[in-house]
């Protein structure tokens, strides 16, 4: 139905996409796999005529004999969100906030005359009702939803009109597994009762060997290999291929080697948010943190997992002693944390942050960025350089990388910089919020190996936050599973995840896409 | 969305009493005995006296200040020790100058900006997005007293379209405006100047946003999209600014008023300052934190009705 012949772009003379062809049928899903980078947004954009600016387009789009790449601007805005919807991947951003979603479900309709104004509202209904929306109303407003549920009115929106290809530039990479699995179901159930093509960009290999027909593998702008999606993820014929795959179910190599000595004691901790207000007083406290008690062992990896909104962030900002806390107590090497409490204690927990592009000051040198918790010590050592040349070689960098600046590395690297900025007070626990998820699955696995070795050799003691199962899964020892503010399970990561014992932890494992392709479950079942 | 207004409401009135407190610990306490400053070194005991006598300044402060207040809440502003008239009298008059003036200036800026700015937010990076960039450099650095004198070289001397200055009134509305356009005109150019880039820069904000390639994929056109979705998005800081430019017009208006020999509130303070006719400046102040925070109070509600996530607060 749609068929890309040998589109090749680039952007101000630089190459974006070579040579890249595929082909959809109707009614199929279509997966385009790869890293960050790799050219698949740019794919459906080209697609779309939406490219930026200095683009050059080579090649054809065929849809239905019509080459999209030759239409005029005119033509392209007639048939993009009716020939053609997309959606993106940040459902919290993706619609306009001051217009309610009604209109903006309806403005579909509108722009391309296909209804009258009441006409269009009652099928901008009709397909709210469809995304599974019913209950909420047309005159709702973006922020009064959630991000599942502002992805589901892009997708009405985007459907409104019937369209005969849909493309979703990583529709649910944003979203809790939950969430993602609703809304995953839901494209598919679309597909099968409309009969239109999904285009499903994603840079998650198990979310496209669960959902789609066909897939193709993308790298530096090339398809390196597509056909059948149980084929390519069975055969695994390109090397590529067979690296995104290891890197995707990569566990590190790590032996278990906990103590009894308890680091970190935190006992029926409860953080409280003051009440929405209601005049000149306020309605009951919103009990982020509810009640939670573990503890974390010398040496010991302790996973924490939970979706977002469950209290996370808010316990572990406690932890680090950045908020107080209303309730319980909260002990480090035996002494209270507050956020009073002395730096040399501060120096002892340090933390790595998810994004590895907003967490350093742009206009200092590694140098400077990778000493500064230096300020927690009452005097900073006086082998200040070397400290910090050892730190950067602990994490895999040079030490002439020292003199350089934040932009100059790749977010692995930075992420590298992060932990080594972390390791530089020598601390004895490392907390990792979300540490690894911005990255890449290639990088990921890296990043994971060096936690793991990092630990052997320095007997840290880490505390890993993640809303991933697979990165728990394969760097925790123990994993406390995190639910509206209270710990739900705690146990074993290995017979939490294979006999979970609360019903939200089963949710939790069922709703996460897995890497089961023919005989290759074995993979996941190893891990 | 009600609760909002009420708290705005509220707040408006606790800035309007910590207002009057300051104004009043100012000019009435601070100087000392206000009496013996408005009548300077050469008085006698007996002028001072009867001043105070006429001033009413024989009570407590406390007293003295509920008097004030009271008196302007029941729109007795006292009377002007220069003048011989109730300040009232001459607030209206001067507000009946003022007032049209700073909101025929807001509408020429406003009438001009909005256009220039999403013409050169939509053709960011083009000859013609640098021109109206240089050109609004100018207009914000070019003093408005020199434009205006400029203004009525051209407009009044040479084309003799307007008259230099003066103001007829408001018997005749025709002439009243025709008098009013010149001294806009000038208080124009420079807010207009800053609301234009103002409004560009905000435009090229929400036109990155992700929304905009939303009703893009949806199939709007780029003009489409960015009046359907970019405008009321860039609004905000545009309100900020217009509601801050209101308020300067009112009372910033001084040195375009002394040009154009307009009886403004500008010119009404100047006086009061100059004749140390401590009534008149009072009152005037008063007046003018007013209106400021009265246009504050009406940018708010404006922001609720741009934004509905404002309006839950």
């Amino acid at each position: 139905m749609i068929r890309i012949d040998a589109l090749s772009l680039s952007i101000h003379g630089l190459p974006i996409l070579r040579d890249v062809s595929l082909a959809i049928g109707k009614g199929q899903i279509f997966g385009l796999v790869g890293e960050s980078g790799s050219g698949k947004s740019m794919t459906a954009l080209a697609l779309m005529q939406l490219l930026p600016h200095g683009a050059e387009v080579t090649g054809r789009a065929i849809l239905d004999e019509i080459d999209l790449l030759t239409k005029s601007e005119a033509d392209m805005c007639a048939l993009r969100g009716n020939e053609i919807g997309m959606i993106f991947q940040e459902p919290m951003t993706a619609l306009n906030p001051v217009q309610t979603i009604g209109d903006q479900v309806a403005e579909t309709l509108l722009i391309h005359d296909a209804a009258t104004r009441p006409e269009a509202r009652r099928i901008a209904r009709d397909r709210l009702d469809r995304v599974g929306l019913s209950h909420i109303g047309m005159d709702r407003f973006p922020h009064e939803l959630s991000g599942g549920q502002r992805q589901r009115v892009c997708i009405a929106a985007a459907i409104a009109l019937h369209p005969r290809l849909l493309i979703a530039d990583e529709p649910t990479t944003a979203l809790d597994v939950t969430t993602q699995a609703q809304i995953l179901d839901l494209l598919k159930d679309l597909v099968a009762e409309e009969g239109m093509s999904l285009l499903l960009i994603t840079h998650d290999l198990a979310v496209v060997s669960d959902m789609a027909d066909h897939v193709a593998v993308m790298q530096n702008g090339e398809i390196v290999e597509q056909g059948p999606t149980a084929q390519v993820l069975g055969q695994q014929n390109h090397p590529y291929t067979r690296a995104l795959f290891a890197a995707s179910s990569h566990q590190p190599d790590r032996t278990r080697m906990a103590g009894r000595a308890p680091l970190l004691d935190v006992e029926n901790v409860s953080r409280l948010y003051p009440g929405p207000r209601r005049g000149l007083t306020r309605g009951d406290p919103v009990r982020a943190v509810d009640g939670v008690s573990f503890q974390l062992h010398k040496g010991e990896s302790l996973g924490l997992v939970g979706e977002s909104g469950c209290g996370k962030s808010t316990l572990t900002r406690a932890i680090l002693g950045l908020d107080p806390i209303q309730g319980g107590a909260i002990r480090l090497f035996g002494e209270p944390v507050t956020p009073s409490m002395r730096n040399d204690l501060r120096a002892g927990i340090q933390v790595v942050f998810q994004d590895p592009y907003g967490s350093f000051n742009p206009r200092w040198q590694v140098e400077k960025l990778v000493a500064e918790p230096f300020h927690l010590m009452a005097a900073p050592p006086p082998d200040r350089r070397d400290r910090v040349a050892e730190a950067l070689q602990s994490v895999g960098l040079q030490p002439a990388d020292m003199a350089k600046y934040p932009h100059e590395f790749s977010g692995g690297q930075r992420q590298r910089i992060a932990i080594a900025r972390a390791l530089i007070t020598r601390p004895r626990i490392l907390v990792l919020d979300e540490a690894v998820s911005a990255l890449d699955v290639r990088v990921r696995a890296q990043i994971l190996d060096l936690l793991a070795d990092l630990q052997s050799r320095l007997h840290l003691s880490y505390l890993f936050i993640s809303h991933d199962l697979t990165v728990i899964r394969a760097i925790t020892d123990r994993v406390l599973v995190m639910q509206a503010g209270r710990i739900v399970e705690e146990g074993e990561t290995e017979t939490v995840f294979t006999a979970p014992a609360h019903s939200y932890t089963r949710t939790l494992l069922a709703a996460a896409p897995r890497l089961d392709i023919m005989g290759r479950a074995t993979t996941n079942a190893a891990m | 969305m009600l609760r909002y207004l009420l708290n705005r409401l509220i707040s408006l009135c606790l800035s309007l009493v910590a207002a009057s407190l300051v104004i009043f610990l100012v000019i009435e306490v601070i100087p000392g005995d206000p009496a013996a400053f408005m009548l300077g070194l050469n008085a006698t005991e007996a002028n001072v006296a009867a001043l105070r006598e006429e001033l009413g300044l024989g009570g407590t402060l406390p007293e003295r200040y509920w008097a004030w207040v009271s008196g302007m809440l029941t729109g007795d502003f006292g009377t002007s020790y220069t003048y011989r008239v109730p300040v009232a009298d001459l607030i209206l008059d001067r507000l009946w100058v003022s007032l049209p003036l700073a909101g025929y200036a807001l509408a020429l800026s406003t009438a001009i900006a909005f256009p220039v700015g999403l013409i050169a937010a939509s053709r960011r990076g083009t000859a013609t997005d640098y021109g109206i960039m240089g050109g609004t450099q100018l207009g914000i650095a070019v003093p408005n007293f020199w434009f205006a004198m400029l203004l009525v070289l051209v407009f009044a001397v040479n084309l003799q379209w307007f008259s230099a200055g003066g103001f007829p009134g408001w018997a005749d509305p025709m002439a009243a405006i025709k008098a009013l356009t010149l001294p806009a005109i000038a208080l124009a150019l420079p807010q207009a100047s800053i609301l234009a880039r103002v409004m560009r820069s905000a435009l090229l904000d929400t036109l990155g946003q992700d929304y905009i390639r939303t009703a893009r994929a949806k199939g709007l056109s780029r003009r489409q999209a960015v009046i359907r979705h970019a405008l009321r998005n860039a609004l905000i800081p545009v309100l900020t600014i217009i509601g801050l430019q209101f308020s300067f017009l009112l009372a910033g208006a001084i040195i375009i008023e002394n040009v154009f020999f307009l009886p403004g509130l500008g010119r009404l303070i100047f006086q009061g300052i100059t004749q140390r006719d401590l009534v008149v400046v009072e009152s005037v102040t008063m007046l003018l934190v007013f209106a400021v925070i009265l246009v504050t109070f009406l940018v708010d509600i404006a922001y609720a009705a741009a934004d509905p996530r404002l309006r839950r607060k």
